[in-house]
Order: C-alpha cells, then structure tokens, then sequence
C-alpha cells in the first residue's frame, strides 16, 4: 500500500514546479495553522481541568493551573491519594459502575429479545406497535421524574441501585430497540428461514444466530448505553439520595466551589477517565452508532 | 408505514390454517416482547398519563385547579426567565453547533492530521455534560490567575493598554492634586531651575517595583525642570513632602510636563530612584504632572458566572461540546458526496466558494438538517451543564426548562402540581421535533 503511494506520489512531485510547489505549500499553511490552533483550543479546558487536579493543596486557589506547566514542582499526586481515602468517593465510584453495567446489560438483553421479535416474528399490528415504541424516543426524562418518585417511595425503590438501573433501563430500550431492529432485519432471510426448517426454536435461533450475527451492533449500542448511564446527573439527582454515582457526589460539592476545588477537581477528572478509556479503546464503534442512530 | 401496514394486514385476516400453532406462534411472540413493553408501560407510558393528570392539581394533589400551573408557567418570574433563556438557546445553539461542525469538517478535509483533529474535538462528546460543566466552571473563574479565559483576555488587554504600576497609590501632600483616573498634577506652578517633589502614599510595600532605589532630591536644573516621585513613607513617621532617608524612589512612572493651557509638552519615565529630568524647558510656568496610566488598575476579569454573563457562558461550553458531534457527522456525509460531481463543477470553471455553496451544501442539507434537528431536542431539554456551571446564585438567571423542572419538583420547592406542568410544557416543545422524527423513520423503517 505505502509502495503505491509512492509511486502515485513520485511523478507529481517531478513534474510539479518548484514555484508551483511553493505557492501550494503558501496555500495550506494558514489551514494547517488554522487547525492546530482550534485543536488545541478543543483540547486546552480539558487540561485545565487535569492540571487544576494535580496542583499542590497549599497552592490550590491561588495559582492558575497553567503555572504547573512552568513550575513542575506545583504538580503532585496527593489530591488523588486523598479523594482514594475519601470513603464517599471510592463508594460512588463503585455504585457508578454498577448502575452503568446494570443498565447496560439489562436494556441491551430486554431489547434484543424485542427486536427479534419486530424483525423476524409476524404478528398483527407489529409496524405500528414498532413505530410507538420508537416514538417513545422522543418523551422527555423529565415526564416521569415524579410519577415514577413516588412509585419508588411506594416499592421501596427510592435510592437503590436497581431502582436508577431500571429507570435507565426503560429509557434506552426505544433507542436500542430501534437501532437493533434495523440490523437484525439486514440479516439474510434465507439463514433464519434454513435454521427454522432445521426445527431450530425461535429462542434458539435468537440466541445462536442472531446475537452472534448482531455484535457490531450490539458493541456500538452498549458503547453509548454505558457512557450515556455513566454520565447521567439527573435521573440520579432524582432517585438517589445514599446511593450516589459520582456525578451526584461531585454535584453536592459544588455549593462551595472554591474551598472544594482540591477534591472536586480529580474527582471530576476521574469520572471522567472511565468514559474516555472507553471511547479511546472503542473509538470505531462509538462513531458507527453515532452515525446510525444520532437521535437519542 | 401504508405499505408496512397492508402487508400485516393480511395476517391478521388470513383464514386461520392451523389455529393451534397460530397461537403457539403468538405466545412466543408475547415472550419475546412482553419484557420491553412492560418496563416501557409502567417506567415511560404511565408516567406520561400521570404527569399530565397531575399538573391540573394543586400543589397538594387534592384540589383541581384546571390551567392555573400552566398560567403559573407564564407569570412567576423565574420560569418566565427560563422560557426567555431557552429560547435563546433555540435560537443560537443549534445553528452554532452545525455551522461550526459543517467548518471543522471542511476544515478536516484538507489536512493530513485529520484523524487527531477529530479526536480531539470529539472527546468531549464521550464525557458528560456535567463533568464539561465543571471543566468550564474551572476555566471561568472570575480572577485572572485563576481562570483561563479572562487570564486570556487580560494578557490581550495587557497588550493593549498595559497597567499601571501603581493602581492605588494617593498624593502624600495637598500640594498634589486631581484624580488617579486624569492624573495627579503639582498645584503650585513651576519654573525652569525648580525642582519638583511629588511624593505618593498608600503604595503598598510589594507594589513597589523590584529595582527601585533610595529616592534622591535632584539638584536643580539650569534651564531645565529636575524632580523625583517617591514613596513618601517611613514606618514610624516622617514628614510628609519632604525627601527622607529610608524612602524609596519609584521608577518606571510617567512624569508629565503641562503648560498653563493643561496640554503636556513633555514626558519622561523616572529613573530607579524616582528622579526625573525636563532638559531645555522653555521659560514661563508650568505644572508637573504624574500620567493617568501609572494608575491604571489592572484587569480584574468579566464575572462569566455573573449573572449577566451566565447564558452565553454555558452556551460556549455546550457548543465546546457538541461541535465534535457535529463535525464527524458532517464529515461523514461530506465524504459520501461523490467525488466526480464537485469536479465536474470545477472544470465548467466554478470557483471553490461556488462549489462549496451551489454544490457541496445542497447535497450537505440532509445531514446538516439531522444535525440541527438533533440538537434542537437536546437544547430544548439542556440541564446537566447549566446546574454544573451556574453556581447556586445565579441559577434563577441561568435558569431554562428542565431545570425549572427539576427545582420546582425536587430543589426544595417540591411542588409536584407545577413541576408536571412545566414537565408537559416541555414535552409539547417536543411534539413538533418528534413529528419531524417520525416522517424521517417511516421513510428508513
């Protein structure tokens, strides 16, 4: 491949005249300059946020993050040996993770099982009940903040880790069914007909053929359930009160910024982390399920 | 969907062949659903029925008070500012978001290093909202060495018009007089051979500049004016107006010479200790003068979490946000133009520009409407970011929709009756989006 690349370069720069070369290169450059200086625009709130969480807490408050960059000895890894002790902390943390991967899981099987049923089952009505499942897509969270408040404080939900991963739950099953069923449907007739002749049960074929066949998309959709779980502050501010994901104990810090910056700061930067390791190691799938839904 | 429907039609009205397994095949289709429909049953469809229901109650529940919450929407203040606020937000942020988008990712087109361009500019989409309002909340602080972006605005500003080197100082004697702002001038006119003494207070010892020396009373000039600025200060005492031991001069001030008609005819700078020299001055009578911009105050930086500022501060971060969205989007349908159409505009001699606004944009509208359509249901319901960045004070100035929402509902006013109106209030925003929604399905389904 670099061969050929080569070879297509190779001629044009021949027959490209010094002069012709210098204009183009003259040409770029602004564009070139243009881009780095809005990359590092994109990139340097993000930085702030890291260096903030690294500054030394005698000197929190009173340098500006960006001396840490001249000053190295400002930097230290103190603050996150302190929010690791911090019991509140490690314990948001860990409640997080389980409310993500809870209702990551649950959504994705609930949705799968449903998916299959509106591509492949035949039933009356089925278009259209699909189509009012998908146009649930649109309901705001906000509808059912308070019914679903007081259902809890009924059941006994309120401020547990199932109540937040059900509710995450039911409101990523319209996306993921949506998204689903239009991948399953791409999948050839002729194999789910062949595996039915073969006496295969549906719930067989679900899970020997259509899972397996569906894990581009099942990756992209889990992807984007996770960080949208992990990243949510509102169904949590609601529903939680002990319980607390991080984003809700960062969020109760707030009140007194400044005098919490020492903690706010890498507690911040830590839960953040967690969603761009994901992104970074997951990259290709997060933008194909951009593409494919971009609607949430 | 008429096509979709039709061909389910016939199902439902086939002649039962084998109505055993007819209905075998139903139950296993109820299996394969009844998980989904039920949590969407009672965590989204009830809730709905329930909101709307209860936002006709009062605040308790138990009286019907039919329109009164939603008139309540219209007339208490704080939600009148948050329907003002949103709809600036639908105003400006979606067509932000897809303009700067449609620029990144022509802008992506013409580098090699796109690939890291688009990664760092997509990064903040994989963080939430709320942690980007803290990131923001950090880069708005108000002090200048703290925050980066007024830091920012003060070094330009610093650029432009440099600060004093002595924003509080005051004149030692009466013999001094006018205001910090147009400078302070000698009252007593002076003559060529004079010496003038201006002395100054309230300068606070780490104020004064690192090479200043002991201030020196000048020997008078032949023809010339000679003088010295000085801290007219000694811990324990000291007479004011009059050059001591133990003070220091103060370099680097702008010593102005005036005429009687108030214009200056001279300047200086004084010397490290505080003298300063007016050679070959004319005879009359003149009056010196120290120059306004020796007591300009530094900058203090915009309060971006002032009340004022507060909107168009979170709307920066939210746009910071999304334009990675925007932009791989874009990109991805501004890749799926074929190639052979933009060149065959360019050898019947359109210029770039007319490609980019005749051809490339037509075939962009599709993606671009995606774009702004999406980002209209998001800024509608837009809440994480504006509880992170507004400090609790000015959250009333901040305030849109979904917040009202949530504070009326859960943040101590715990008003449920009201809290569901302003709930239904925001779904109807939605309706028309999820209509536009809908068409877009039925044509993919």
């Amino acid at each position: 491949m670099s061969t050929t690349a080569a070879e297509i370069d190779g001629p044009v720069a021949v027959t490209e005249s010094m002069g012709a070369r210098i204009v183009r290169l003259i040409g770029t450059t602004p564009v070139y300059i243009v881009v780095v200086v809005l990359g590092l625009l994109w990139l340097v709130p993000t930085l702030g946020l890291l260096l903030t969480s690294l500054i030394v807490p005698e000197q929190v408050g009173s340098a500006g993050w960006w001396e840490v960059l001249s000053k190295p000895s400002l930097a230290t890894l103190e603050n996150y040996g302190d929010i690791l002790d911090n019991e509140a902390i490690t314990s948001a943390i860990w409640t997080t993770l389980w409310i993500s991967l809870g209702a990551t899981v649950l959504p994705i099987v609930v949705a799968a099982l449903a998916a299959y049923a509106f591509a492949w089952l035949e039933f009356p009505g089925r278009d259209w009940l699909f189509l009012i499942v998908v146009a649930l897509l649109v309901v705001p969270i906000q509808m059912a903040l308070i019914p679903i408040f007081s259902l809890y404080n009924d059941l006994g939900l309120f401020d547990t880790i199932i109540g937040l991963i059900l509710f995450h739950t039911a409101f990523g099953l319209p996306f993921a069914i949506f998204l689903l069923r239009n991948f399953f449907i791409g999948i050839p007739k002729d194999l789910i007909e062949a595996a039915r002749i073969d006496g295969a049960s549906e719930l067989r074929i679900f899970a020997r053929l259509i899972l397996p066949l569906g894990l581009p998309a099942i990756a992209s959709l889990a992807i984007f359930q996770f960080l949208w779980v992990w990243n949510d502050l509102l169904v949590a501010l609601t529903f939680g009160q002990e319980t607390q994901p991080i984003t809700v104990a960062i969020f109760s810090q707030l009140r007194a910024f400044g005098a919490n910056i020492e903690l706010i700061a890498p507690a911040a930067f830590l839960s953040l982390a967690i969603p761009l390791i994901v992104f970074f190691a997951f990259q290709r799938y997060f933008v194909q399920g951009l593409l494919a839904g971009s609607v949430k | 969907m008429s096509e979709a429907a039709t061909t389910a039609e016939p199902l439902a009205g086939a002649p039962p062949e084998d109505e055993e397994g007819r209905w075998r095949g139903y139950g296993i289709t109820v299996a394969f659903l009844a998980p989904a429909l039920l949590l969407l049953a009672v965590w989204i469809v009830y809730p709905m029925v329930h909101t709307t229901y209860r936002s006709f109650f009062d605040r308790s529940g138990d009286d019907f008070v039919a329109f009164d919450n939603y008139r309540e929407i219209f007339t208490q203040d704080t939600l009148v500012t948050a329907i003002k606020n949103n709809a600036l937000w639908v105003l400006l942020v979606p067509a932000f978001v897809t303009a700067i988008g449609l620029v990144f990712a022509v802008l992506t087109e013409k580098v090699r290093f796109a690939v890291a361009f688009k990664t760092v500019v997509f990064m903040p989409m994989a963080i939430s909202l709320f942690a980007a309002g803290v990131i923001w909340r950090v880069m708005y602080e108000k002090d200048p060495n703290q925050g980066a972006v007024n830091a920012s605005i003060g070094v330009v500003k610093d650029a432009v018009s440099p600060s004093g080197v002595l924003s509080n100082a005051r004149p030692s004697t009466e013999g001094l007089e006018g205001t910090p702002a147009g400078g302070l001038a000698l009252a007593a006119p002076v003559e060529p051979g004079a010496v003038a003494l201006l002395g100054l207070t309230a300068i606070r010892a780490s104020d004064v500049p690192d090479d200043a020396e002991p201030a020196v009373r000048p020997e008078p000039l032949q023809g010339g004016i000679a003088g010295v600025v000085w801290r007219d200060f000694l811990p324990g005492g000291g007479e004011a107006g009059v050059v001591e031991e133990g003070e220091t001069g103060l370099p680097g001030v702008t010593v102005e010479l005036r005429d009687q008609s108030g214009s200056t005819v001279a300047d200086g700078e004084t010397e490290a200790n505080g003298t300063f020299a007016f050679e070959d001055v004319e005879a009359g009578s003149y009056r010196v003068a120290i120059g306004a911009s020796t007591f300009a105050t530094a900058f203090e930086g915009y309060s971006w979490l002032g009340p004022s500022l507060i909107t168009p501060a979170i709307m920066i971060a939210y746009i910071w946000v999304w334009a990675g969205f925007a932009m791989v989007v874009i990109a991805a349908g501004l890749s799926a133009i074929p190639r052979d159409l933009l060149e065959a505009a360019r050898t019947d001699g359109a210029s770039e520009w007319q490609v980019f606004r005749r051809v490339t944009i037509p075939l962009l509208a599709p993606v671009l409407t995606v774009v702004f359509i999406t980002m209209l249901i998001y800024v509608l319901k837009v809440f994480d970011i504006v509880i992170a960045v507004a400090p609790g004070s000015v959250q009333d100035d901040a305030n849109v929709i979904a917040l009202a929402m949530w504070r009326t509902s859960f943040g101590g006013v715990n008003d449920f009756g009201l809290g569901s109106a302003i709930a239904v209030f925001l779904f109807i925003l939605v309706i028309p989006v999820l209509a536009v929604n809908i068409r877009r399905f039925r044509r993919e389904v």
